[in-house]
């Protein structure tokens, strides 16, 4: 069960403009779980599609088993014993378990086969799934579950595990950890990509930190802190945003039994949400992804409208105001998905100015569009919030994820929101940018506004946030102090793991 | 081997360089063609592109270029403003046979009075004419959400049928001893919309094209309405987190598409054309959707283009009259130009590199 499964010597691939891996040598032991650290950009990625056969690397090779190992595309790599599991999930919504595993296999037996292949892998390894369930129901765990026996059923012996633990609540994090483990004990190694640290630190046994595409140490995560890492990882010692304790005053938003239907087939419905936000305070809601988090953002900003007594600020109904009148009235919010959502890529950074500040900021007269001013708030955005731009008047695509998103958040807080609405505020992110919206965020509550930050990140959380709640399948649990609250308690108050406890026991 | 690369952001130079490429390119495909067809390739590329507006007669077909250009363009600006929003009006057609059909019966009814009032009368029921035709995809789309592009697209040849009617029925010349057509429009002080200055081409739809060019170019590049369908266009959830009302936004552009092209079609009918016949559209409304694309939906871009496929009608005619040319050949040639500006628009976004690499 000893010995080197795969050996990575030399390898480089460079895009124009930035080396994505630079001489980037590591082995992986046969049974290892092996953790691969490093910042957004740091070129993670590319290393795993190189591993997957997705990239071909520049310079540099591969041995799997001592054997040259050069997969020309990810059917080889699969050949070879390598599986992976992506962040982002490749299922279709409308077709059930056992059909979307049947569609990722080269000769598909008869689904009634495959139907009790995952029955029995999903059994052994304690990751209870239903085959016949349609994948649109399905919670994110459980498709990611689905994924998971996707590439268990091939019999890997190395499986690539990308950024997973990010969509799921504590509890299933636990099971996860579980069926690692015993994956690990039957000798299949396992390549973890993660920024968290402290479940590297219960999980791994070994890491490899990458920075600016080059390896830069390698450490028993077991031994060395979270700090020590994260040092390693960002190549400085990090800034902690600061909580300067506000007074929180009167209530300035008020929901009031706010229910919405699901805005499309797979969306999620609103169901009865009831709570109210302070001046100077950071109301923090929690929850897995797909659990209301998009449907809310849109009731609060007025893409989706609601009954007028619904939502309230400053004891006004706005329910049934659309955004810009939201605006004007101090309302703002910053939706999750940047490119398309909270920004239009092909546009300047000008014009994503005036998408959201031209009520606010003046930037029309008579319905003539006031440029001059509008590049000059694009400039004020880019130098308050360091966005890294050569200028206003590039496309907001040409922008990195991080500098997008201090522009995009930046955008809203200079026009002074009474009420700010924030969704995954650091969500790809590298971790200097995020302390730095963090610490904006921070900052705006102590000036006296109320802020509501929706995040999947319970860190982020736990360190912004004076309140807690949690949403669930439409539903707003009652908030709690942050202060104080533990792992366990937030866990469960997130659904705990879906009813899923069982699996292991 | 060749493989794209998306640019970081869009490349100016290549967004003015590819329709000169796809003109480019349209004459070398075009002239293997006409080789093809037996003609002298060379001689058939002047015969289009050059002989309208340096030959020996060309003080009759240069202000052809205006006549034929003016509708073009007026209908491609009403186009782009949707074109823009991803709102798809592919009936300008239909509009145009309507706006001159509710142009010409607003005249009609009143003739034969002679007022300078009638006119201008007319010009309104042509531009509403236009507009309530369009409004019935956009409705539809709005309350039902069916495909505008189908509904503009049938409702053509509904308006088709319904000018055969009117030609034959309702608007018939009374002295016309039978004959299919209305009264000539032309011809009635009332309502004719002559040449403003003798033998230049210039009338009052032209006046109105450029009108329009520079209304929209204003819109685009200033007003918040202009910034409100790019942004439409380019990211629809960005435009609702904008607050845009999308619902909105179909009406308004399809109202103005319609309403520019029942002026086209009224301008038409009271001068070149000058009567309400069953055949009396020539495709205006379909050649103005190349019109607008070849222009980059862009207000100068338009009127360059509408100049263009003017050229290319006129230069056309003359092929077919003196090289016997097929009609057919100067529709393959006006596609090409779509096509290749389509293909050559990939470059703006893309750029080309030879050689080894990965796909990433």
């Amino acid at each position: 069960m000893t010995g080197t499964l795969l050996k990575l010597e030399g390898l480089t691939k460079a895009y124009p403009g930035v080396v994505a891996n630079d001489n980037v040598s590591f082995e992986i032991q046969k049974g290892e779980i092996h953790a691969l650290l490093g910042e957004n950009g740091a070129g993670k990625s590319t290393l795993v599609k190189t591993i997957y056969g997705l990239v071909k690397p520049d310079t540099g090779r591969m041995e799997l088993n001592a054997a040259e190992f050069i997969p020309p595309e990810p059917r080889a790599a699969r050949a070879a014993g390598v599986a992976m599991v992506f962040q982002h999930f490749s299922l279709f919504d409308a077709l059930n378990v056992a059909e979307n595993i049947a569609l990722g296999m080269e000769n598909p037996p008869p689904q009634r086969q495959v139907a009790a292949r995952v029955r029995e892998v999903s059994e052994k390894y304690g990751l209870p799934l239903d085959p016949d369930r349609i994948v649109g129901d399905l919670s994110a765990g459980e498709r990611q579950r689905v994924e998971i026996i996707r590439c268990l059923l091939q019999d890997p012996k190395l499986l690539i595990m990308d950024e997973p633990t990010s969509v799921l609540t504590p509890q299933e994090v636990q099971i996860l950890f579980q069926t690692l483990r015993q994956l690990s004990e039957e000798g299949t190694a396992i390549l973890y990509i993660s920024h968290k640290l402290e479940e590297i630190r219960a999980l791994c046994e070994n890491a490899t930190v990458l920075r600016l595409g080059a390896v830069v140490g390698t450490c028993d995560p077991r031994e060395t802190s979270a700090r020590d890492m994260a040092e390693m990882m960002v190549g400085a010692s990090l800034h902690v945003p600061e909580k300067a304790t506000a007074d929180t005053g009167e209530t300035v938003l008020a929901l009031k039994a706010l229910s919405a239907p699901a805005p499309h087939q797979f969306g999620t419905a609103l169901k009865d949400l009831n709570i109210t936000v302070q001046t100077g305070e950071v109301l923090g809601i929690g929850g897995v992804a797909g659990n209301g988090q998009d449907e809310l953002v849109a009731a609060l900003s007025g893409e989706m409208k609601t009954a007028a007594g619904m939502v309230e600020l400053r004891g006004t109904p706005v329910g049934q105001l659309a955004p810009n009148a939201r605006r004007a009235m101090g309302l703002l919010a910053a939706p999750e998905e940047r490119m398309g959502h909270a920004a239009a890529p092909d546009m300047s950074l000008t014009e994503n100015a005036v998408m959201t500040g031209v009520t606010r900021k003046s930037l029309a007269q008579r319905g003539f569009l006031k440029w001059k001013e509008a590049k000059a708030f694009a400039e004020d955005v880019i130098s308050t919030f360091d966005v890294r731009t050569p200028g206003p008047e590039n496309a907001a695509r040409s922008l990195s994820g991080g500098n997008l998103q201090k522009f995009v958040i930046g955008r809203e807080i200079l026009q002074d929101p009474d009420v700010f609405v924030v969704n995954q505020p650091t969500w790809g992110v590298d971790a200097a940018a995020a302390a730095a919206i963090r610490q904006a965020i921070l900052d705006l509550a102590a000036k006296g506004a109320a802020v509501i930050c929706i995040s999947q990140d319970l860190d982020e959380l736990m360190e912004i946030s004076d309140r807690f709640a949690a949403l669930n399948e439409g539903r707003l649990s009652e908030p709690r102090p942050a202060a104080g609250l533990t792992v366990e308690e937030i866990g469960l108050m997130l659904g705990g793991a879906h009813d899923m406890e069982a699996a292991h026991a | 081997m060749l493989r794209l690369e998306k640019r970081p952001q869009p490349s100016r130079a290549w967004t003015f360089a590819t329709p000169l490429l796809a003109v480019a390119l349209t004459m070398v495909f075009g002239g293997i063609l006409f080789a093809a067809l037996g003609k002298n390739p060379i001689g058939v590329i002047r015969t289009i592109f050059l002989d309208p507006l340096f030959s020996e007669f060309s003080w009759f077909y240069r202000p052809q270029l205006l006549i034929k250009g003016a509708p073009l363009v007026l209908i491609a600006i009403g186009l782009s403003f949707g074109f823009r929003a991803g709102i798809w009006n592919i009936g300008a057609e239909g509009q145009y046979i309507v706006g001159a059909i509710c142009g010409a019966a607003a005249g009609l009814a009143l003739y034969p009075a002679e007022t300078r009032l009638i006119f201008p009368l007319m010009v309104l029921a042509g531009a509403l004419g236009g507009w309530a035709w369009a409004m019935i995809p956009g409705v539809l789309r709005v309350k039902f959400g069916t495909n505008e592009i189908l509904v503009s697209l049938m409702l053509v040849y509904v308006a088709e049928q319904l000018l055969a009617s009117m030609a034959l029925g309702l608007l018939r010349n009374p002295d016309g001893l039978g004959f299919p057509g209305s009264r000539n429009l032309a011809q009635w002080s009332s309502s004719a919309n002559n040449e403003l200055i003798a033998g230049s081409g210039m009338h009052w739809g032209v006046v109105a094209a450029f009108i329009a060019v520079i209304f929209a170019y204003v819109a685009l590049s200033r007003h918040i309405f202009g910034f409100q369908v790019k942004l439409s266009g380019q990211s629809p959830r960005a435009a609702t987190f904008a607050g845009i009302n999308p619902g909105r936004l179909i009406l308004i552009c399809m109202g103005l598409s319609g309403a520019l092209a029942g002026l086209a079609g009224l301008f038409e009918v009271t001068g070149p054309s000058g009567q309400i016949s069953i055949d009396f559209n020539v495709g205006y409304g379909f050649t103005a959707i190349i019109v607008a694309f070849l222009g980059r939906l862009h207000p100068i871009g338009i009127l360059l283009a509408g100049g263009l496929m003017a050229l290319t009608y006129i230069g056309g005619e003359i092929a077919q009259s003196n090289l016997g040319l097929p009609a057919a050949a100067i529709q393959m040639l006006q596609g090409m130009l779509l096509f290749f500006l389509l293909a050559v628009d990939v470059l703006t976004n893309y750029r080309i590199r030879i050689g080894q690499g990965a796909a990433a």
